[in-house]
């Protein structure tokens, strides 16, 4: 047992760090270091400097243009990024499509979605839950009827993030209405483009325009624009659900944003005297920086054992409940560390808003599986009840 | 960055697993448990045959010099079997602090198969190490010891006490015998079941050869040693985490009501998941907790031994809580395995700096750092 980098894994981190150091461009580290909203075109930006690095698709393997990094240099990587203020890229092409692609679709998807996510030419976004089914995704209504050599695609889907950037969409959608449930789905690849697709964006209680309802109204989709076989779509859907493993906890991010509230901490005052000080207060940042501690470490005996090839489990599940209880703790913490100023600030769009922040993440609890479907999860298939 | 075990530690751990499960029945342990004693010698010598009471002691005197990770898994293995012997009060707390401060004779001469406790705190102290009252004065050739110690576990069953005491500016240390003239013990049991007493010390007369270490050197040696048996109790914690969740899941699965298992309501489900995910985060502490029990910067170390209490502390309450909820009118039992856990589990949490101490001394250390 021994929790210290090989020498070649810290060469990789200085690699890393050196690298983001010199190429991240100043206003987008400004911005996540004072925790201000990202455009899309910072993520752009940042997914193409990656990709001119040959990095563009951190976690895949080599022969699909990927680096070909194992478990621990993706972690690594994550850490530098997140600590020196890099954009999170997009997950959606990078993390959940492309490994469905290049795992279940055919040659002539791989080379031609495939490059075109690695270098950011492409923006995705995830069409899966429906106004009638959000935990209970089998429940999907969206049809796709079969005619001639593609499908018509009628139905719509909701809390698509980032719809209203993206170039394709990939779409669970029900091919068999007689089949059970999760025997009748398939996986579509739908260009957003293609006419009978409407966008709607739905406004956040933090103000924000991130989701969308996304309307499709008779749209023709070409058969080679599904993965892999039809009314197989639920395999694949589970199988993506599963993928995205060594950073869901996050913990790169909240180690950042811990020292962003020990920041505002330390600059607020309370009786004559800096927050951080006051017992109570400190006592409150204590206790999630050490959640987030055991996290980080629960996290690397994960990500040891992705690196000895055990595949991860369900315990990829206990790293979102936790991980996503800690965000949400972090950016409650930095809305009370303003106190009543935080109130002010929520119309100030340039500004850092911690009030915004706190609304805003309240979604992640609820999204990528609900905590409590995690919970479901877990007591499943660890506890075996 | 593994977390793997080595072949021989994994054989080490799985051999104390066997023991508990092949010589510590829970009813037996009732036995043991309901005996004047407390504790079973027999035991202790098994545990002795098999190496375990010289993980700390130093390899001259034929043991491992202090091993953090063969101790953890031996504590795991106490956790899980709730063993009433002194092993963390002796095999580990005492003994570290003997190889550290005592000479080659006090070695020779109790390595490795004595029971010792020490008894530091004081009443009032509140888990600060750093007050100790009782005074060790010149007396002929040797010491006079007076003051008193507060719960001093394992007191009345040990063949020795370790006593601090002040002389002159520092603390040092001395072998007391429990039976030495003007020891009193007042004893009575622990809410988990162990011997237990507070000690008054009037005049009583130590000889230059009971001094363990130099005169006025243990101070720094107890406040370190007290990190080793965090890192100690927090295994120990999480044997007895494992198993109690193991032992409610098992009985949710069994148990009916209204015609079904009461483990299938999502209501008693989500509160076991949460279980677990205490128990993980505390597994995890542990290991960082056993790893860095070595670390060479205390300031650094006691930042890791705060955090893992903390985070072990509170898996110890919450779980402790849930599986007597669980297990309804049969948690409350005596007779039931559960509520020793449960019981057990609360003491750990008091022992050696409780959760809201430790982490208030994190955040503190924390503010210092920044």
């Amino acid at each position: 047992m021994d929790l210290s980098f090989t020498p070649e894994e810290n060469a990789f981190r200085q690699a890393v760090r050196s690298f983001v150091q010199s190429r991240l461009p100043a206003d987008i580290q400004k911005r996540t270091l004072e925790g201000r909203k990202q455009t899309h075109d910072d993520y752009k930006r940042w997914h193409r400097l990656l990709y001119e690095q040959g990095w563009g698709a951190p976690t895949w393997p080599k022969e699909y243009g990927g680096p070909g990094w194992g478990a621990v240099e993706q972690y690594i990587f994550e850490e530098e990024s997140a600590a020196a203020g890099a954009p999170l890229l997009s997950p959606f092409g990078l993390k959940m499509v492309g490994p469905v692609i290049y795992t279940f679709g055919s040659d002539a998807q791989k080379e031609r979605f495939l490059p075109r996510i690695r270098s950011a030419e492409h923006s995705w976004c995830q069409g899966y839950s429906e106004p009638g089914s959000g935990s209970d995704l089998a429940s999907l209504k969206t049809r796709a009827e079969r005619r001639g050599d593609g499908y018509v695609v009628n139905g719509q889907k909701t809390w698509i993030t980032h719809a209203q950037y993206a170039d394709y969409i990939f779409c669970l959608v029900r091919t068999d209405p007689k089949a059970k449930q999760q025997q009748g789905i398939s996986f579509l690849l739908i260009d957003m483009k293609t006419p009978g697709i409407t966008v709607r964006p739905i406004v956040t209680m933090d103000g924000g325009k991130e989701i969308n309802e996304v309307f499709f109204e008779d749209v023709h989709v070409p058969v080679e624009n599904r993965v892999g076989e039809e009314n197989a779509g639920w395999t694949y859907a589970k199988f993506l659900l599963g993928h995205e493993r060594t950073n869901i906890a996050g913990v790169a991010v909240s180690k950042r944003e811990l020292r962003r509230l020990k920041h505002i901490a330390s600059e607020e005052r309370k009786n004559g005297k800096p927050l951080i000080e006051d017992p109570a207060f400190a006592a409150r940042i204590a206790q999630v920086e050490i959640d987030l501690w055991a996290l980080e470490i629960t996290n690397l005996r994960v990500v040891s054992a992705e690196k000895e090839k055990r595949a991860p489990g369900p315990e990829v599940s206990l790293l979102k409940i936790k991980g996503t209880e800690i965000q949400q703790a972090l950016t409650e913490l930095m809305m009370l560390a303003r106190g009543p100023s935080a109130l002010g600030l929520l119309n100030d769009a340039d500004a850092f808003r911690p009030a915004a922040a706190y609304c805003n993440l309240r979604k992640t609890s609820i999204y990528g599986g609900s905590n409590e479907i995690q919970k479901n999860i877990i007591s499943r298939t660890i506890l075996g009840l | 960055m593994d977390f793997d075990l080595t072949k021989e530690q994994q054989q080490l751990g799985d051999s104390i697993q066997r023991f508990v499960a092949r010589e510590y029945a829970f009813e037996k342990r009732k036995g043991i448990l309901r005996s004047e004693e407390g504790m079973s010698r027999e035991v202790w010598a098994h545990l002795a045959e098999m190496g375990l009471l010289a993980l700390q002691v130093p390899e001259e005197h034929g043991g491992m010099g202090g091993a953090p990770i063969e101790t953890m898994l031996a504590m795991n293995g106490v956790g899980r079997g709730l063993l009433l012997e002194p092993y963390l009060a002796s095999a580990v707390v005492a003994t570290t602090l003997l190889r550290e401060l005592g000479s080659p004779a006090q070695q020779g001469e109790l390595f490795p198969a004595m029971a010792a406790v020490l008894a530091h705190d004081e009443p009032g102290a509140r888990y600060d190490l750093t007050q100790v009252s009782t005074k060790a004065t010149r007396a002929g050739d040797g010491y006079a010891l007076s003051g008193q110690k507060s719960v001093v576990v394992h007191a009345p069953s040990a063949d020795l006490l370790l006593v601090s005491a002040r002389t002159g500016s520092g603390v040092s240390l001395f072998l007391v015998p429990w039976d030495a003239k003007g020891v009193s013990l007042a004893a009575y049991r622990t809410l988990d079941g162990r011997r237990a007493a507070d000690v008054t010390l009037s005049e009583v007369r130590a000889g230059r050869e009971a001094l363990v270490g130099a005169e006025g050197a243990a101070l720094d040696v107890i406040v370190s040693v007290n990190d080793v048996a965090i890192a100690a109790a927090c295994a120990e914690a999480v044997g007895a985490l494992e198993a109690l969740l193991q032992t409610t899941v098992e009985y949710s699965k069994s148990r009916k009501q209204f015609g079904v298992p009461i483990g299938t309501f999502q209501a008693l489900q989500h509160r076991m998941v949460e279980m677990l995910i205490h128990v993980e985060q505390a597994k995890s502490m542990s290991y960082l907790a056993s790893l860095r029990s070595d670390e060479k910067d205390l300031q650094a170390r006691a930042r890791v031994m705060s955090a893992a209490k903390v985070i072990v502390g509170r898996a110890c309450r919450n779980v402790g809580q849930e599986a007597v909820q669980i297990h309804g009118g049969m948690g409350m039992t005596e007779e039931f395995h559960a509520s020793h856990y449960f019981r057990r589990l609360a003491a750990l949490e008091l022992s050696f700096g409780d959760t809201e101490h430790h982490l208030e001394k994190f955040a503190l250390n924390s503010a210092e750092a920044t």
